[in-house]
């Protein structure tokens, strides 16, 4: 069966807009062709700088013939009723239609048959609809045909398109059609410097080589892996290794078609700036790769450059150029370094009285004063000297006035460490200028140094009340200031420390702490904690664990202590995945659904302990006896926090549960009985909760 | 590059001689070369030739040096590239032709670059002018690493849809020079070509100027003074816009281009004021809002006149 190439030959398209661009162009033609009856065998998509290339194999030539049936109007129908049945259907007359009988009469039924058309055809019609609308995120108008209103709309000016389609063993035919003046046809163009001229190609396995010889790399992937090899070849050479980036070999390979690695050098004088700026300086401005020594793992006097052109002189002329310019960046970061280690970070902070934070929480100079107060509040209470919290909170945000933040923002936190070890403060001080922003993600690291915990918890109590007291909260796919990471990363910090504290009063207190004081101000807390559970409920459900047992804990009331919650899910979890906690809960469901029904027809509750005088039963004996029994057992392992027991503790209840179920007819003839075995009902109910609110887990 | 030239004119020689055979190279691809325009501005886009003339359905086709002022970007002549003055070579095609990237690498070739030894790219950089309400698409054009012009096919200029597209060359002139006369600091360029006693550099002729402005624009210049101007270049471009209108009548219009004068000056104010540290980061924007309205009047006035494609 026949294959389709397709070329759009067009100025440089940006490089992060490529993969999905070439992606975008492979679905909507395979997707359109299906629709239309030619269902293909196989394609692929490709992108270069200035190429989307897509080919499709396995075509077939020709669409099936379809055939449809038509019912028309009953026989003696009036004439219009003919008429337009005859138009519709394009039969000359009825003597062309065939009669059906169905028990409402006799009808006219019109066979349509509609042959298939020549698949090349088909694509002459969908391939300038598909470019037309091609869903580029940006596009633009150009030349002298911009001049018309809907004149075609692309990336960067579209130059040419290829479009052929045949068969393996014969010369294909061109697409033929045109999109604002292109005309499709069979000519491409090699890489922009090397060899610009233009190429004939007839199909996807002599485009792709004649490219090649042309100096163009079609496949992205190729290219990428191009650059790797070469790039820990040339580190590798020289006794250094490759800092690996891979977004960085992402938008490299998106920008040439014809990848030469080569390594240039640096003054050893600029190692003494952070080697987080330097590589940071290389990186974003130059797009270069770092090397390291492997044996320090420090950054070496060398970086590697990814030309698009094998040049006359070797690349000596390339490499002299970026060594300029990645010396006068450096000397840039370099004199930037330098600056900001002749200010001390505390005498930056006046600066902050004129940096609005949010204009409803007040300045940066404000908000640091708060999370101070909150850093010393929580240093109890995750073991941090309270002193050294205050310091850390006091000086963390002070990198962000420096020159090297200012030009690299990425770099927020790592420069405030720095800056804070050459001034001589403490290390956990310094650590915790870094680390407060952390964990910034569910995969980011937890810190564990009790001040950098402190400043951390701090940090983001402040802005969850803060946004909470403004009512500035997440809604849908918008949290603007990202409030459920935060939020997330409260959670982390305190699990992952197996911290004790209560958050209501935390919150209570960061609440106070504010200038604003809405009116609602008493909700606020719970309103937070609620959403607290949203994201416990969240992070559970990622990691594959039941996020429905969040709820049955947060509706026993009065939880606030996150490490105790977190404890107390793992112990449900654990529990309900064991037979005796799967049968515990169906019976706890089944009294709760009882009681539900029972409580609503009598308009009242069973509250209030059973009279053991009036059990008949032996198995409500039974169970009275090991509800009192395990009710004691589960709150006492509750107190001393050891969920596990208690578990084991509810447990013992299943066999009286069941027991009970089986033998006693609860809805007793005698209403006094009945009341009874429904109070016994509720003890089960208020016995489970100890250590969960069964009735809230999903079946 | 022309070998017949005599050697101080040889663009990696002379800054002069770099000049010139830009201005060269574009005369002879049709455009006219015109000389600076004669205000203050931010950069050669402001020109009404490139401005003004961008909006409309007639052909243009302009190139020519527009120093360039920001008063912000002075460094007392102590940095070795930033300077509060400095000259952008302005290339403005109408409609853009098919062939700009490769007459513009012709270009390079023209001041000495030659694509055979040389890494030249086209990287992503849209173009956005928010004091103008001007956006396109294009490239930042790098030549081993560095960033030595920007490409750009104007999609809208002043709030108008450019019908059709312009296309758009910048060549920051004095960072071309250096990397092609190989100089580190921008007051070491040769201007005039010649050696000895009859060098003229860069520093020569601006170092002292540099100093100055950078004085004038961070310390002295007299904000009561340019609050005032930009209120009365505000006023002056509305009532220049308003009675610009023939007969009254929104058809034709008669004043635009001394209308857009003071939007130029009102926009150079503008960024004196934020040179000064007297504009608050709120301010900023309304600041520039109003820029932006101003521009916007003058194109829509623009469009009505006879260069702007009036019937």
């Amino acid at each position: 069966m026949p294959d389709l190439l397709l070329e759009l030959f067009s100025e440089e398209i940006p490089a992060r807009m490529q993969a999905k661009a070439a992606d975008d162009l492979r679905r909507l033609v395979t997707e359109k062709l299906v629709a239309e009856g030619l269902v293909y065998e196989g394609a692929k998509a490709f992108a270069t700088p200035r190429r989307l290339a897509l080919t499709v194999h396995g075509i077939p030539a020709r669409q099936p013939d379809l055939k449809t049936e038509r019912r028309g109007p009953k026989v003696g129908a009036p004439d219009a009723a003919v008429q337009g049945f005859l138009k519709a259907t394009g039969l000359k007359s009825l003597d062309e239609a065939k009669i059906q009988r169905d028990p409402k009469g006799d009808f006219y039924i019109g066979l349509i048959e509609k042959a298939g058309r020549d698949a090349i055809d088909v694509l002459a019609e969908i391939l300038p609809v598909i470019i037309r609308t091609f869903p580029w995120p940006k596009s633009m108008r150009w030349g002298a045909l911009s001049a018309k209103p809907g004149s075609l709309s692309w990336v960067r000016p579209l130059h040419a398109i290829t479009a052929t389609f045949g068969l393996e063993t014969e010369e294909p035919d061109i697409v033929k059609f045109q999109v604002d003046g292109i005309e499709s046809g069979q000519t491409t163009y090699g890489h922009r410097f090397m060899a610009p001229s233009a190429i004939s190609v007839r199909r996807f396995e002599d485009y792709e080589a004649k490219l090649l010889d042309a100096k163009v790399v079609l496949d992205p992937e190729r290219r990428k892996d191009a650059i790797l090899t070469d790039a820990k070849q040339l580190a590798f050479a020289q006794g250094f290794e490759l800092v690996e980036d891979q977004n960085l070999l992402d938008e490299v390979s998106g920008l040439v078609e014809w990848p030469v690695v080569l390594m240039g050098s640096f003054e050893q004088e600029f190692l003494k700036t952070p080697d987080e700026v330097i590589r940071a300086t290389i990186r974003n401005n130059q797009k270069c790769f770092v090397v390291r020594d492997p044996k320090t793992g420090k950054l070496a006097s060398k970086f590697i450059l990814v030309a698009n052109i094998e040049a006359t002189d070797g690349g000596k002329t390339i490499i002299g150029g970026n060594e300029r310019v990645i010396r006068a960046r450096l000397s840039d970061a370099k004199f930037f370094y330098e600056t900001d280690l002749k200010t001390r970070l505390e005498d930056r902070l006046p600066k902050f009285d004129q940096i609005v934070f949010h204009e409803k929480l007040g300045t940066q100079a404000e908000r640091i004063k708060r999370i101070e107060r909150l850093a010393a509040e929580i240093a109890p209470l995750v073991g941090a000297d309270v002193a050294k919290a205050t310091r850390a909170a006091h000086l963390a945000k002070a990198d962000l006035l420096t020159e090297v933040v200012g030009e690299f923002p990425e770099v927020q936190g790592l420069m405030g460490k720095y800056y804070a070890l050459a001034q001589g403060e403490d290390a956990s001080v310094a650590a915790a200028c870094e680390e407060h922003y952390k964990p910034q993600g569910p995969t980011d690291r937890v810190p564990t140094d009790p001040v950098s915990v402190a400043v951390a918890l701090a940090d983001k109590l402040d802005t969850l009340i803060g946004f909470w007291a403004i009512d500035e909260k997440p809604t849908g796919s918008k949290d603007p200031y990202a409030l459920r990471r935060a939020a997330l990363g409260v959670i982390r910090l305190i699990a992952d420390n197996t911290l004790r504290l209560s958050l209501m009063t935390v919150a209570a207190s960061a609440l106070a702490g504010l200038s604003v004081q809405p009116a609602d101000g008493d909700k606020i807390p719970s309103d937070l904690l609620a959403f607290f559970a949203d994201r416990l409920k969240v992070q559970l459900r990622e990691q594959g664990a039941r996020h429905d047992l969040v709820d049955a804990v947060f509706a026993l009331g009065g939880q606030d202590d996150l490490l105790m919650i977190v404890r107390r899910v793992e112990a449900l979890g654990k529990f309900l995945e064991s037979d005796d906690g799967k049968n515990l809960l169906a019976g706890i469901k089944r009294a709760s659904n009882i009681l539900g029904i029972e409580e609503k027809k009598d308009k009242r509750s069973f509250d209030g302990a059973p009279d053991a005088a009036l059990y008949s039963l032996d198995e409500e004996k039974a169970l009275a006896k090991a509800i009192g029994e395990v009710s004691a057992e589960a709150s006492a392992a509750v107190a001393k926090e050891d969920f596990a027991a208690a578990m084991s503790a509810m447990a013992k209840l299943r066999p009286p549960v069941d027991a009970f179920f089986e033998k006693v007819r609860v809805n007793d003839d005698d209403a006094k009985v009945r009341e009874n075995r429904l109070k016994l009902l509720n003890e089960i109910r208020s016995a489970t909760r100890a250590v969960a609110d069964f009735s809230k887990i999903q079946d | 590059m022309d070998a017949s030239l005599p050697a101080h004119m040889r663009p990696e020689r002379s800054f002069q001689g770099f000049i010139l055979a830009l201005q060269r190279f574009w005369a002879e691809q049709g455009c006219v070369i015109l000389q600076p325009y004669d205000m203050e501005m931010g950069a050669g886009t402001f020109h009404p030739a490139t401005t003004l003339r961008a909006l409309g359905p007639k052909p243009w086709n302009a190139a020519y040096v527009q120093p360039s002022r920001r008063p912000k970007d002075g460094r007392y002549g102590e940095n070795p590239n930033r300077m509060q003055h400095y000259y952008q070579f302005q290339v403005i095609m109408k409609p853009s032709p098919p062939n700009l990237q490769e007459l513009y690498l012709k270009s390079l070739a023209a001041i000495g670059i030659d694509s055979a030894v040389h890494d030249i790219r086209f990287v992503e950089d849209d173009w956005e002018s928010p004091t103008l309400g001007a956006w396109g698409l294009g490239w930042e054009c790098w030549c081993d690493g560095m960033e030595v012009s920007q490409f750009t096919y104007f999609q809208q200029v002043a709030g108008f849809e450019c019908a059709p597209v312009a296309g758009e060359l910048t060549y920051g002139l004095e960072r071309l020079a250096m990397y092609v006369q190989g100089v580190d600091r921008v007051y070491d360029l040769n201007f005039n070509g010649r050696e000895g006693d009859a060098k003229v550099t860069y520093g020569d002729v601006f170092l002292q100027a540099e100093r100055e402005y950078s004085r004038h624009n961070f310390e002295i210049a007299d904000t009561a003074m340019l609050f005032e101007q930009f209120k009365m270049a505000e006023a002056a471009c509305r009532k220049y816009l308003e009675s610009g209108w023939r007969e009254g009548n929104r058809k034709e219009h008669l004043m635009a281009l001394p209308a857009y004068d003071q939007c130029i000056k009102a926009s150079h104010v503008f960024n004196l004021l934020d040179a000064r540290g007297v504009i608050s980061v709120t301010e900023r924007q309304s600041y520039i809002l109003r820029v932006r309205e101003l521009a916007k009047a003058c194109g829509e006035a623009w469009i009505h006149t006879e260069a702007g494609g009036a019937a």
